[in-house]
């Protein structure tokens, strides 16, 4: 059986879904599949599994970037092969998990992973601030206002102290979304990192006509922003400036009305999101910053920034306490105070909604 | 040996402690890839211009299938030609991204041969994203997966998306339901939706083992599914004073080097419900009043334990902001039993489809249809009872939409007897 161009359905197979799980599992996952009975993390990175039956499996979770190459990952089959019996997972937040049946290789697989310059660093465990997930920015997506990786690789860098240690109160999870389209759903997290627009869309009227469905871009403005315009012979849209709030979801529909720009576009910083039940319920992370330009290669005050908000959390918060639960404690005039941030009117809600977050208790704090 | 365009932005991406994609990247531009080297040459510009030079897609796919791969074009293929077309394949992962070396290896010499070699592991999904190709490798690369690998493209568009679960009973104690088990029997019994675009826009299914939800469903996905339990939290007395008495490392070590465990400080005091007491002697939990935040578990695992009457809650409607502004997932089944083959749960996944499909607008995500027709309306429609576990609170406006059926004589009045009654 051989691919065939010119006959499509020959031995075409359709449907089959992915693997099954376990296809891929080492034989003590296999074995020991739902009889786990605890874990300890024995140091940053490196967890034991101990199953009711006595058996054990070390997980190795290095660090990794989301965009990576086929030679990257040969590289990490080989030291699978050679530790983990070609066993290894990666985790939802792009670390990868060497699987070690075999004590005995653990300590080897640790040294040889440290030995590889900095491709492979060991943490992502415990209090720490984990790999940040992240969507493709300029990588490979047309609705970007900011890059992803190149700003993902230039935060972990400065905060790389806490990947490998459990020197926080509690962790944190950041993640980082180049859009409000937020492909990468970063709306729960400890700190969110946002790309925003800040110019309404042009409208490129020679082309609406012949790249749009009028009707379904006007749909598409959650505040009717957008009506129907005719330009000379040209069926186009107009678009009320004031209204737009550069949600990008009309160009999302119509390549015809570009709203990218290279001074317009920069970073918004949000805290205090989790996702977890543990403790305090789910929450949306909340606007720190609303703006910050966008400054490739390694995007300093963004960096900055966030170094700082975790360095006062650090400073500030009580043992398990997640980035909302501390502000939740201390209150938002402390967290800005704290962090130094200034509160200006783009924190004050204005879109559905509002005035649920608005303060209708003369409880606060001078 | 010198790479076709000059990257000084880029190069400044060589340097620091985490993995460098750009270091990356570089490597397979040296060896010869021309993908690679245009797409360095792309991202520099992008770089310079603080702008992307990516265009929308156009359409590309595999015969018979509507997802799955994404056309990607580049708005300066004057400049860049070997990206000039960059299409994306999503790849469905195995639940929880489990893998041998042998699987790899050859998806990598399949995705070199056929693509740029360029990848994401994994999407925000779950997928396995193959980043840049061209049309003409679209079906030799869907025939070598399906036939050599045995693996299928996954979501994108208006269908159902490549459902994700956290690792579940594979490796985790805290896992109250197979969450792999019911992914992988999601993806193959819902198949036709994940390959066929036939709903108003994306749905996603989530499924995490325990309320920690490591894989977020309850922030992103349309009908999300987290273990539970409606028993007791199983305590070992002996554990709880191995732990008191410093013998055992608490929260697994995840809070690093320390000294002394305060119970009351740490695990007590911090329970939402104060539903805990310890004498010094043994732990008492009053599980009536517990709602399973699991904190005390986290902190002392060796001694306390999930229950053992295990099923999941099903909440629905979680979504990212567009359009409506972004939603968490709301409970609409408080426990149901999982077990395979999953009857009840896929009877209500029908029928809340069925009432999407047909109500739901154009690019409207559940969350959006139900906030626009009523969370009432959807409980009608998927023959669910309300429930006090589905509320923060009862409402606080009047403002009743009844029905008049429940009401005596309906929407009818006597307007001439109320007159005979009241002058105007």
């Amino acid at each position: 059986m051989a691919f065939d161009p010119n006959n499509l359905m020959k031995d075409r197979i359709t449907d089959i879904g992915p693997p099954k799980y376990d296809k891929h599992f080492p034989p003590v996952i296999k074995e020991n599949f739902g009889k786990w009975k605890y874990h300890e993390i024995l140091e940053p990175g490196v967890l034991m599994h101990v199953s009711e039956s006595g058996a054990e499996i070390y997980s190795v979770r290095v660090g990794s970037a989301r965009l990576i190459s086929v030679d990257y990952i040969r590289e990490v089959c080989s030291i699978a092969d050679k530790y983990c019996g070609g066993h290894l997972r990666w985790t939802t937040r792009n670390n990868i998990e060497f699987l070690v049946s075999d004590k005995s290789k653990l300590q080897p697989l640790l040294a040889d992973l440290r030995g590889r310059g900095n491709w492979f660093p060991i943490g992502g465990t415990g209090n720490c601030i984990t790999n940040i997930v992240h969507t493709q920015g300029w990588a490979h997506c047309h609705t970007p206002a900011i890059d992803a990786s190149g700003v993902v690789k230039a935060v972990m860098d400065e905060l790389f102290g806490y990947f490998g240690s459990h020197k926080l109160p509690s962790q944190v999870r950041i993640a980082l979304a180049c859009c409000l389209n937020m492909c990468g759903a970063v709306h729960c997290s400890d700190i969110a990192i946002l790309g925003v627009h800040r110019k309404p869309p042009f409208v490129e009227h020679d082309r609406v006509q012949n790249v749009c469905e009028i009707p379904l871009v006007i749909a598409a403005c959650p505040t009717a922003a957008i009506k129907p315009k005719k330009v000379g012979e040209m069926k186009s849209i107009e678009i009320n400036n004031d209204r737009c709030m550069f949600c990008g979801n009309c160009y999302t529909m119509c390549p015809a009305l570009p709203l990218a720009d290279g001074e317009g576009d920069g970073i918004a910083i949000w805290v205090g999101g989790k996702v977890s039940n543990v403790k305090s319920t789910p929450m949306f992370s909340k606007l720190a910053v609303p703006f910050i330009p966008n400054e490739p290669p390694r995007w300093p005050t963004t960096v900055k920034t966030i170094k700082n908000i975790v360095e006062a959390y650090a400073a500030s918060a009580r043992r398990y306490e997640r980035i909302g639960e501390w502000v939740n404690r201390i209150g938002w005039e402390r967290f800005f105070e704290k962090t130094g941030l200034e509160f200006g009117h783009e924190h004050i809600d204005d879109y559905r909604l509002a005035m649920t977050t608005w303060r209708t208790t003369t409880q606060f704090k001078f | 040996m010198a790479l076709k365009h000059k990257t000084p932005m880029l190069d400044e991406l060589d340097k620091g402690p985490w993995p460098s994609f750009v270091s990356d990247v570089k490597r397979m531009a040296a060896k010869g890839n021309r993908m690679c080297e245009d797409w360095l040459g792309l991202m520099e510009m992008s770089y310079k211009d603080k702008e992307g030079h990516w265009k929308h897609g156009g359409i590309v796919g595999v015969l018979g299938y509507g997802g799955g791969v994404i056309g990607r074009y580049c708005d300066r293929p004057d400049l860049f030609p070997n990206v000039a077309h960059f299409h994306t394949v999503r790849v469905n992962q195995p639940a929880s991204k489990y893998y041998d070396t042998k699987v790899l290896r050859k998806l990598c010499d399949l995705w070199e041969a056929r693509g740029s070699g360029l990848t994401n592991m994994h999407g925000s999904t779950g997928d396995i994203v193959l980043l840049g190709t061209t049309t003409d490798h679209l079906e030799p690369l869907f025939y070598e997966l399906t036939h050599e690998l045995e693996m299928d493209l996954g979501g994108s568009g208006s269908n159902m998306r490549t459902p994700e679960s956290c690792l579940g009973m594979s490796r985790c104690e805290w896992s109250c339901i197979n969450t792999q088990d019911i992914i992988y029997d999601i993806t193959q019994e819902f198949q036709d939706a994940l390959h066929r675009p036939m709903f108003p826009y994306k749905f996603k299914f989530k499924s995490s083992g325990c309320p920690m939800d490591c894989v977020s469903a309850i922030a992103r996905s349309d009908c999300s599914i987290i273990g539970t339990w409606r028993d007791d939290i199983r305590i070992d007395q002996a554990a709880v004073k191995a732990y008191v008495g410093g013998e055992l490392v608490p929260h697994a070590g995840a809070g690093g080097e320390r000294t002394g465990f305060d119970i009351k400080a740490e695990v007590i005091d911090h329970c939402p419900t104060g539903c805990m007491e310890y004498d010094g002697k043994s732990l008492k939990i009053y599980d009536e009043d517990c709602v399973r935040c699991m904190h005390c578990i986290r902190i002392m695992p060796r001694a306390l334990r999930p229950g053992l009457d295990r099923g999941a809650t099903i909440l629905v409607g979680a979504k990212a902001p567009i359009l409506d502004g972004a939603q968490l997932s709301s409970v609409v089944i408080p426990f149901i039993k999982m077990e395979s083959p999953y009857t009840e749960f896929k009877g209500f996944v029908e029928k809340m489809w069925d009432w999407w499909m047909e109500e739901g607008k154009n690019r409207e995500r559940l969350g959006e249809t139900i906030q626009r027709l009523s969370l009432r309306e959807f409980l009608k429609v998927c023959e669910l009872e309300p429930d006090p576990r589905m509320v923060n609170t009862p409402r606080f406006n009047p403002y009743i939409f009844y029905d008049p059926a429940t009401v005596p004589g309906g929407w009818e009045h006597d307007g001439a007897a109320f007159r005979q009654r009241h002058q105007a």
